[in-house]
């Protein structure tokens, strides 16, 4: 009988080299913490090549997890239990580690030549010399899993693959999971080749009575978490972001067209949509970052609700063809999975660094809402909302995901069908008096798609007269077309909810205000700061343009605000802009999240400091 | 489609004054397009023309039809997501030498090989002209303009041997000085299947005037143009000349010197590598070739997509909203 200890949440980093497969072992688990009834957040982190020279630090690939029985608002800070598959995951991991935190490790990892490719010196094992007061444990994963294939029949060059297995099912044991959902995943995953399926099963099972086996070993429970009731899944930020545009697609009634270019980290969003073909979805994979914007554009005049999905570099290549759609006047929703830059960049890892070029990079006066996404759920909530506000306001939106969003995983509770919201396309079919650029009272225009008698019109980017749409390059029109399209995408604000805060009090000394996926760090922090007693409050904002019309008067009832932004100060600049408050950046540009640990310093070093 | 036998030329012109220079070659293929379409049978809601930038691309606002005049290049795309989303229209694309050989090349041989169903006419005047007299891809090697005074060091694009290329399933050429030849080859192009890609020859009054005035002076364009007839040798100058093909090469024969008609080029516009050949009419020593220079039956992209859809609807059901957004695995809290 071994000690069970009952613990309130853990944080779990799983390391290893890129080919290791620790991505997939990574979302195994989470995928089982979720059916267990944990609350958890995730964070993939891996190199951009597909395979960085094996065994190097820049190859090592992570997926830490943070569940518990209690609410999770982030992927952990430092990780409690690091699992290095090599030399290089340990170097690159440990100092990241909680103090007094568990080390699992395979010695075959540290051998003379992963300790050379990781770049320590010869004598510098850190298996001979463990630092004090860490828990470790050498487990032989790759000679124990060796043991385990002599049942099988399988290549030599193939037997170490399923060390990946053999490692989640050792975790599986110690934090008391059950096997089936990893089961039933490689029953799918491998249908077809049985030799791989039998291999990763008895790789599975191997490491899981393995640590049935030992002695002296302590496992863990985690209490299921007090969610709200209902019914959940487990999701990532992409997925989510696919099945808010299928689902706003329906509810609207119209064909869903997707036009996308391959780009890290928005093409799962792609993926995701080209497996749904019996929703009708329609899925183009364009010949360049233009064509897949301008086939949406197509398809929108065309009577679909067109869509692009991208990341920064291809995001600046639609630039033009935004300015089009805006000046059309067509539904588009352009979605931007934002990844670190400029230029390529950091194409794997996350930043939130085109919020201005969201907000700003056109050329002429070409306002677009942008809504942007706080958590992988809640991209399911940003591409819906971004979607109506395109149908409804005849209007291109850009919907800001990033690359943390993308691939980090939580669970969520999931709406029904029928209760999400209405959205009513603009539709003409009235023959009389058309005239395709007149307006209703939100300045909206009608959507007369091609193929009915008596509405036959021509659009263009040139500048429009008003009302008839035909071209006109009179002075005081153009002035009139300019004004009146900023306000039909100012009137959008009209249909947000109130803007509402999420923690502390109506007036305090700070207000941390946060957008995209700063949320989950902020929320620990100022939760952590309101029971130290600090005056602090905090807002998260979704409506980025056009601003919350309630945001203003909220504001100033803060004499400092605090920014957090994975950038150099974007939205800092733009709050300060619009309501001359005083406002601070807390910037990070390292293709990491925030760490609370991190926010709420600077909640204490402003509090200290501040001028207020 | 229904069919509209009671409309007429007129009642495709738009009421938006043209504003070509006077003289435009682009007047003449405007007209033939306003009488051909009545004639091709199908309601003028279900036509949409879809342009780029440049003069010929202001096309569409004269087309009493629906239409677009989009951005520099990308038509071919934009047409593209409106076919895929609406298989039953008529699409024509609208563009240019510049437009669509230039900053939009990519579009448009992604486009030819995926044999999306719409209709490309191509204006080539071999000269940039909206913004006053640049060469083009199609400008002649050596041609002196306000941005090659020098000459143009450019090599240029031989447009119906890049559609070639790209695989293009109905290529075709005229000119815009032949309204007859021009309106058969707009109607024909209607009738394929496919992308059909027609290069029209148009004479650029102020910029490039007289460029192909080989093809269109009553004195020379007997000796340099050649008609394409299905089935028929390839005969040239009133009879009095033909080609041969030697192996691959062609040559140029005299009728009234011995040659028969018996041995010349038979023309085939389902023979790929004949086709190819006749692209390469593209200097002085051949006669330039006009008509349909190939087409073949191939599967549209739209209909394989929509094929698809379907037989994923038929082998997993008619996707559920709400299985959709369960996933594969959920459970219950509370």
């Amino acid at each position: 009988m071994k000690n069970t200890q009952a613990l309130k949440k853990v944080t779990i980093l799983f390391a290893g080299d890129s080919g290791d497969g620790i991505q997939l072992a990574g979302s195994q688990f989470a995928n089982t913490t979720a059916l267990a009834g944990n609350d958890l957040s995730t964070f993939p982190d891996f190199p951009a090549e597909i395979r960085a020279p094996i065994g190097t630090v820049s190859g090592v690939s992570g997926f830490q997890i943070n569940f518990g029985s209690e609410e999770i608002h982030t992927p952990g800070g430092r990780p409690d239990v690091l699992v290095a598959l090599n030399a290089a995951a340990y170097r690159k991991n440990f100092p990241s580690l909680k103090s007094a935190g568990t080390i699992i490790v395979d010695p075959a990892g540290f051998d003379k030549k992963n300790l050379r490719l990781a770049g320590y010196d010869d004598e510098e094992n850190p298996l001979l010399n463990k630092p004090a007061d860490y828990q470790f444990y050498e487990i032989e994963v790759t000679r124990l899993n060796r043991d385990a294939m002599k049942e099988v029949e399988i290549a030599p060059r193939d037997r170490d693959r399923s060390r990946n297995m053999f490692v989640l099912g050792f975790i599986y044991f110690l934090y008391n999971r059950d096997l089936e959902v990893t089961l039933h995943f490689l029953e799918e995953k491998f249908k077809h080749k049985p030799d791989a399926l039998e291999a990763n099963k008895k790789a599975l099972m191997a490491g899981y009575n393995y640590g049935d086996t030992i002695e002296a070993i302590t496992r863990f429970r985690i209490e299921k978490a007090k969610l709200p009731a209902g019914e959940y899944r487990n999701v990532t930020g992409n997925q989510a972001l696919a099945l808010g545009l299928i689902a706003a697609s329906k509810k609207a009634g119209l064909d869903l067209f997707y036009g996308s270019y391959p780009i890290t980290p928005a093409s799962d969003i792609l993926h995701e949509l080209a497996a749904r073909k019996n929703y009708g979805v329609k899925t183009f994979q364009a010949e360049d970052e233009i064509a897949a914007i301008t086939s949406a554009i197509g398809a929108s005049f065309g009577g679909a609700l067109g869509v692009t999905g991208t990341s920064g570099p291809g995001m600046a290549l639609k630039t033009e063809a935004l300015g089009l759609a805006m000046m059309l006047e067509l539904p588009l929703v352009v979605v931007n999975v934002q990844r670190g830059g400029p230029s390529t960049g950091l194409p794997t890892k996350t930043e939130q660094s085109d919020l201005m070029q969201a907000v700003y990079g056109r050329n002429g006066e070409t306002p677009i809402p942008v809504i942007a996404a706080s958590s992988p759920s809640d991209c399911f909530w940003a591409a819906y909302e971004g979607a109506k506000y395109a149908i409804e306001h005849m209007t291109p939106v850009i919907v800001l995901s990033d690359g943390y969003l993308a691939n980090s995983s939580e669970p969520w509770l999931f709406p029904k069908a029928a209760d999400l919201a209405e959205i009513k396309a603009p539709f003409r079919t009235e023959v009389e008096n058309y005239l395709p650029y007149e307006r209703d009272e939100r300045e909206v225009r009608e959507w007369a798609i091609p193929g009915q008698a008596g509405l036959e019109h021509r659009l263009g980017g040139l500048e429009k007269e008003d009302k008839t749409g035909n071209v006109s390059y009179d002075a005081e029109n153009h002035e009139l077309m300019v004004k009146t399209r900023a306000r039909k995408v100012a009137l959008v604000a009209k249909d947000y909810p109130e803007t509402r805060l999420l923690q502390g009090a109506e007036k305090a000394d700070l207000l941390v205000l946060g957008w995209g996926n700063t949320k989950g760090a902020i929320q620990v922090a100022v939760a952590q700061a309101l029971v130290e007693g600090l005056s602090v409050a905090q807002l998260h904002l979704r409506y980025i343009n056009p601003l919350p019309e309630d945001l203003g008067a909220i504001l100033q009832r803060y004499p400092h605000i605090l920014i957090p932004e994975l950038n150099d100060g974007q939205l800092v600049r733009i709050i300060r802009d619009h309501y001359l408050v005083k406002a601070d950046v807390l910037d990070k540009i390292q293709g990491k999240p925030f760490l609370a640990e991190e926010i709420l310093a600077q909640i204490k070093k402003v509090l200290k400091d501040g001028n207020h | 489609m229904e069919t509209t036998n009671t409309l007429s030329a007129r009642d495709f012109s738009s009421d938006q004054e043209v504003k070509w220079c006077p003289g435009c070659g682009d007047y003449s293929i405007l007209k033939q397009m306003q009488s051909v379409v009545p004639e091709l049978g199908i309601a003028r809601e279900d036509i949409v023309f879809i342009s780029g930038i440049g003069c010929s691309s202001r096309f569409p606002y004269y087309m009493n039809t629906y239409g677009m005049h989009s951005i520099h290049g990308r038509a071919p795309a934009i047409a593209t997501g409106l076919k895929i989303t609406n298989p039953d229209l008529s699409i024509w694309v609208i563009t240019g030498d510049g437009d669509g050989l230039s900053i939009g090349g990519n579009h448009l041989i992604h486009l030819l090989r995926r044999n999306v169903d719409l209709n490309v006419l191509l204006f080539n005047n071999q000269i940039y002209g909206l913004t006053k007299g640049q060469y083009s891809p199609t400008s002649e090697l050596g041609k002196k303009t306000k941005s090659s005074p020098l000459g143009s060091l450019d090599h240029p694009f031989n447009p119906l041997a890049l559609a070639l290329g790209a695989d293009a399933s109905f290529v075709a050429r005229s000119i815009d000085r032949d309204p007859k030849h021009l309106r058969e080859i707009l109607s024909a192009s209607h009738q394929h299947k496919g992308t059909s890609f027609i290069e029209v020859y148009q004479n650029c009054n102020v910029f490039n005037d007289g460029t192909f005035l080989n093809f269109t002076d009553k004195k020379l364009k007997d000796e340099n143009v050649l008609l394409l007839e299905e089935g028929q040798p390839l005969v040239y100058d009133q009879g009095k000349k033909g080609i041969r093909l030697n192996g691959l090469k062609p040559e140029i024969v005299n009728l009234e010197e011995g040659a028969s008609l018996n041995d010349l080029w038979i023309h085939d516009s389902r023979d790929a590598t004949k086709a190819y050949v006749l692209s390469r009419f593209f200097d002085d020593s051949l006669p330039r070739p006009f008509g349909i220079f190939y087409q073949e039956d191939r599967p549209c992209y739209e209909d394989d997509l929509l094929d698809q859809i379907d037989h994923a609807k038929g082998v997993q059901g008619e996707g559920d909203l709400d299985d959709l957004l369960r996933g594969k695995r959920s459970w219950t809290v509370g």
